[in-house]
């Protein structure tokens, strides 16, 4: 770090970047071969594992997710499940003793059942006999107090119909804050309005199944296509959106070097999703697409610098030019990205298993898109001045004052004079 | 102090008011501000447990009933004038897509009586476009304005029935709603907040609930075959053959008279109630026109059987004690649930088309208060670790942001209190994203602050300056990523919907907090004293 100069007021101050010159473009083919290296071992993957693995949403089936008050090893409930319903998958949850059964039915008929499959041959292989008792973890309070209701009169417990509705809401609240699943009648004891007759009730009436439900996915074909129809039009017009804006705010060139450096991001990160085998669903479509509103964010900072300094310091050649707005804006980029990648840090550690896809998704593309801005963004505004130069040859001509912000191009007659930067 | 800053200042605390009470209310105590909090904000179904479900109407069975009815009235009214036919029948539209590809065709009608069909359609069927085939023989098809009218006028009815249905069921909170999907509209969203035993109700759902009461003509017969074969192998005519409903395994089959005597279209209300020996059964109401007709069937049978079909299976079929008119009952119901299904589904009235689910997504509370938890847990890391490189990185300044930052949540969590949006998991990751993005602009603002004093301005000078340039860039970063989110809205679901308005509330109260609020701060900070030197930044 730096003490920043000092002239006028005092500060002192510590500064990640002072004034810092890396000639980032100069350095720019190292960056660029990186970037085609990690894009073809991307694209690889998705050709080997043949295109990016989709998660239900798009693809279609059900996916039942079970939690175990004791959790059998994952061979046992492949085991249990083999030969029922096709293409069974186990997946086990890393925070939670809960296994995510997946089977890749396509038929609406028989997704329907397929839920109510799972649950009979968990039932046979883990389950425990019933008796004619009523299971306490598949219950809803409704259900519970209905089913409560003649065994407490038979008892001789009293109880008004709003003392039972209560003792019923109370047990499943209890179950709720326990993970779903009440492993043993005896942790009832605790619960308000259970009194020794009624727990006397609660075990003649009642068992606790070793497992319980607590989240179901049937998703038809029909619906699985319409969402992928949905998100690649989200993603083409979101970018066609970015195209125009950015046209509009800067040059064509700039909204194409940002479109591109975009796309990269894009492709980058779902080729990471391949590599690392992590499931591509509806909000990871979601990161996505937030990010390419958000990667454009550096970008745009670095080409509004380009701008700034094409007024100011009209003498300078291109290259070093980009090469300093990038320098300038370097201490921003970093630091504006860093935090946001803070947040989605905290998202992928503490979040949960359920926006794991969209948190990975966040931190990678976060990452990529920062480095893109300046490695791929910049070199595409001074790849394509160079081809314009080439084209055009020496010309000479009075200087004429740049008005950047007129954004038209049809330029001026003196656009094309030697060493002077002007990208219209 | 200066009066501007003073408006200023008067302009955030009204808004800091105005945000709490929108969260919490007024609350006199600690259960109502929880009870408050509750209400205010509205979660979704993947954080407060529930079912949501998708469901095709299949829109074709309602144009099939309608072609049968047309074909009954057709049969009557040729009759009676006198237009011979050797046949009339229509064809089967099984997919949706084919609904109104529905047509009827009248066979072997004489050539004289062709003038009078003509007239006979186009007075009475006037739903109905009237094409020739050949010289005998002629087809109706729909009018396309009539087909368009009966798939919405089968969505409504749908959507009514199953809004009674929910209701009878006691989900208050439950709904429904046409939801699109591009090339058709005949989808319907339930969300069913609270159910996490989704069996029951979609069976009460789906259940058509067409109820009739038959005359039985013969039976019961353990098979069909045998029905047929006392009856010589055809069927009588305007009879029907139709199944019992499968108890323990076994089915029996009965003959009964195809026109019904009484339907569920008649029945005004019913209930279930326990009868002799403690059974459960089903006791309803008929409508004054169907009562008359009701009793002076039981009159003059007194002693016959009559079959209550629902749904094609016979559930019953008792012998005709006495004259029943307006009120009677339904038994054979095994369990209380039966019974009061029964009587849900007859006063819900009777489904017009079948429904197919096409998704169908539970979440158990248990579930949904762990991911309540573990977005706390991550937005509370990311808050602290932002806060904390913000302290360090821009010393006192670091509490500016601070403050415009706790403000900017405040704001975006009132903002979907009032705005009655609703808060899903992916939501609560656009709370968190929001943190992050929203310092960003502080950064910005910080960093040009910086700059300015490091090219000599004096401090107010400098955060002066530091505002105004920053301010353009601040905007064009957030417009990307609010078209960005606009997009996501319009093509996403649920709980990416609820992303996508996080995000872009966020974004928008960032736009008054780290500008409007900041600089104010600033100012406040700046304007007591006479010179100032430093700026701790």
């Amino acid at each position: 770090m730096s003490k920043g100069l000092n002239a006028g007021a005092a500060i002192g101050y510590m500064e990640l970047f002072g004034t810092t010159n890396y000639d980032f473009l100069g350095k720019k083919w190292p960056f660029i071969i990186l970037s085609l290296i990690l894009t073809a071992a991307g694209l690889v993957s998705l050709g080997l594992k043949g295109g990016p693995r989709y998660g239900i949403d798009f693809r279609g089936g059900a996916l039942v997710t079970v939690t175990f008050s004791q959790r059998p090893p994952v061979d046992k409930v492949r085991a249990a499940l083999e030969g029922k319903l096709p293409q069974v998958e186990v997946q086990e949850e890393r925070a939670y003793p809960n296994d995510i059964i997946g089977t890749d039915v396509r038929d609406d008929a028989a997704l329907q059942s397929a839920r109510q499959t799972i649950i009979d041959s968990l039932t046979v292989a883990f389950g425990q006999p019933a008796n004619g008792k009523y299971n306490l973890n598949a219950s809803g309070v409704d259900s519970l107090a209905e089913h409560l209701r003649d065994p407490l009169q038979a008892a001789s417990v009293p109880m008004t119909d709003q003392s039972l509705h209560d003792l019923a809401k109370n047990i499943i609240d209890y179950r709720t804050n326990h993970s779903g699943l009440i492993k043993n009648l005896d942790e009832l004891s605790s619960v308000p309005g259970v009194t020794p007759p009624v727990m006397n009730v609660l075990k003649q009436a009642t068992y606790p199944e070793p497992f319980a439900v607590i989240k179901t996915e049937v998703v038809g074909p029909k619906i699985g296509a319409e969402l992928q129809r949905k998100a690649i039009l989200a993603v083409l017009y979101a970018l066609g959106g970015m195209l125009v804006y950015i046209a509009f705010r800067f040059e064509w060139i700039y909204g194409a070097a940002a479109v591109i450096a975009v796309f990269h991001d894009t492709i980058i990160t779902i080729g990471l999703f391949s590599l690392f085998n992590k499931e591509i669903s509806l909000t990871v479509v979601a990161a996505l697409l937030t990010l390419v509103g958000y990667s454009m964010n550096d970008t745009i900072v670095t080409f509004d610098r380009i701008r700034e300094n094409l007024k100011i310091l009209r003498r300078e050649a291109l290259e070093p030019l980009v090469n300093r707005s990038v320098n300038q804006t370097l201490s921003r980029t970093v630091l504006t990205s860093g935090l946001t990648l803070l947040t989605a840090l905290a998202l992928f550690l503490f979040g949960g298993q359920v926006l794991n896809g969209f948190s990975f998704a966040l931190v990678c593309g976060i990452i990529v898109g920062t480095y893109s801005s300046v490695f791929v963004a910049s070199p595409i505004l001074i790849f394509w001045h160079n081809f314009l130069e080439g084209r055009k040859g020496p010309v000479v001509a009075a200087p004429v004052p740049v008005k950047p912000s007129a954004a038209k191009s049809g330029g001026t007659p003196a656009s094309a004079r030697r060493g002077t930067a002007k990208v219209k | 102090m200066n009066r501007n800053i003073k408006i200023k200042a008067g302009v955030i605390v009204a808004v800091i008011l105005v945000c709490i009470y929108g969260i919490i209310g007024v609350p006199k105590s600690k259960d109502e501000l929880i009870a408050n909090w509750k209400k205010n904000i509205h979660l979704g179904l993947d954080l407060s447990g529930g079912t949501q479900l998708v469901m095709e109407v299949q829109v074709q069975d309602a144009f099939k009933a309608f072609a049968d009815t047309t074909i009954e009235r057709l049969k009557d009214e040729l009759k009676k004038d006198n237009i011979d036919y050797s046949d009339i029948n229509r064809n089967d539209p099984s997919t949706l897509q084919d609904a109104d590809k529905i047509e009827v065709d009248i066979k072997g009608v004489p050539l004289a009586k062709t003038s009078a069909l003509r007239t006979a359609i186009n007075e009475s069927y006037g739903e109905w476009n009237l094409l020739a085939v050949n010289s005998t023989e002629y087809k109706l098809t729909m009018k396309p304005t009539e087909a368009l009218k009966l798939k919405q006028d089968t969505m409504t009815q749908t959507m009514g029935t199953i809004e009674r249905k929910i209701n009878g069921l006691g989900l208050a909170e439950s709904s429904v709603q046409p939801t699109g999907r591009s090339d058709a509209e005949a989808d319907l969203l339930i969300q069913l907040p609270g159910v996490d035993d989704s069996a029951h109700v979609k069976q009460v759902l789906q259940t058509q609930a067409v109820l009739e009461w038959d005359e039985v003509k013969d039976g019961p017969f353990p098979t069909k075959e045998e029905a047929l074969s006392k009856h010589g192998g055809i069927m009588p005519l305007n009879t029907k053959l139709v199944p019992t409903l499968p108890r323990d395994g076994q089915q029996a089959w009965y003959l009964v008279a195809r026109s019904p005597i009484v339907r569920g279209t008649d029945i005004r209300d019913a209930h279930a109630a326990q009868g002799e020996m403690n059974r459960w059964e089903t006791g309803f109401v008929l409508t004054q026109d169907a009562a008359k007709r009701f009793a002076r069937y039981t009159e003059a049978n007194i002693g016959n059987r009559a079959a209550i079909v629902v749904d094609g299976q016979v559930i019953s079929a008792p012998t005709i004690q006495s004259r029943i008119s307006d009120t009677g009952r339904i038994t054979g119901a095994s369990t209380q649930e039966e019974a009061a299904d029964l009587a849900l589904n007859l006063r819900a009235g009777s489904l017009p088309a079948s429904m197919v689910i096409l998704e169908e997504r539970t979440v158990g509370p248990s579930l949904g208060a762990d991911s309540i938890k573990e977005g706390f847990r991550a937005g509370t890391a990311g808050l602290i670790a932002v806060i904390g490189f913000m302290l360090f990185y821009y010393r006192r300044s670091g509490i500016n942001a601070t403050l415009a930052l706790v403000l900017n949540a405040v704001i975006l969590i009132a903002a979907l209190s009032y705005f009655d949006a609703t808060l899903t998991l992916p939501g609560i990751a656009g709370c968190i994203l929001t943190i992050g993005m929203a310092v960003d602009s502080n950064v910005l603002i910080f960093e040009r602050i910086r700059e300015e004093l490091r090219a000599g301005k004096a401090v107010v000078a400098a955060v002066d300056a530091g505002f105004s340039k920053a301010f353009l860039t601040i905007i064009d970063t957030h417009v990307t990523t609010v078209v960005s989110c606009a997009f996501l809205f319009i093509f996403g679901t649920g709980p990416v919907k609820g992303f996508a308005v996080t995000l872009v509330i966020g974004l928008i109260a960032n736009l008054f907090t780290a500008v409007f609020v900041s600089k104010t701060i600033f100012d406040f900070e700046l304007s007591g004293k006479q010179q100032v030197t430093a700026l701790s930044i």
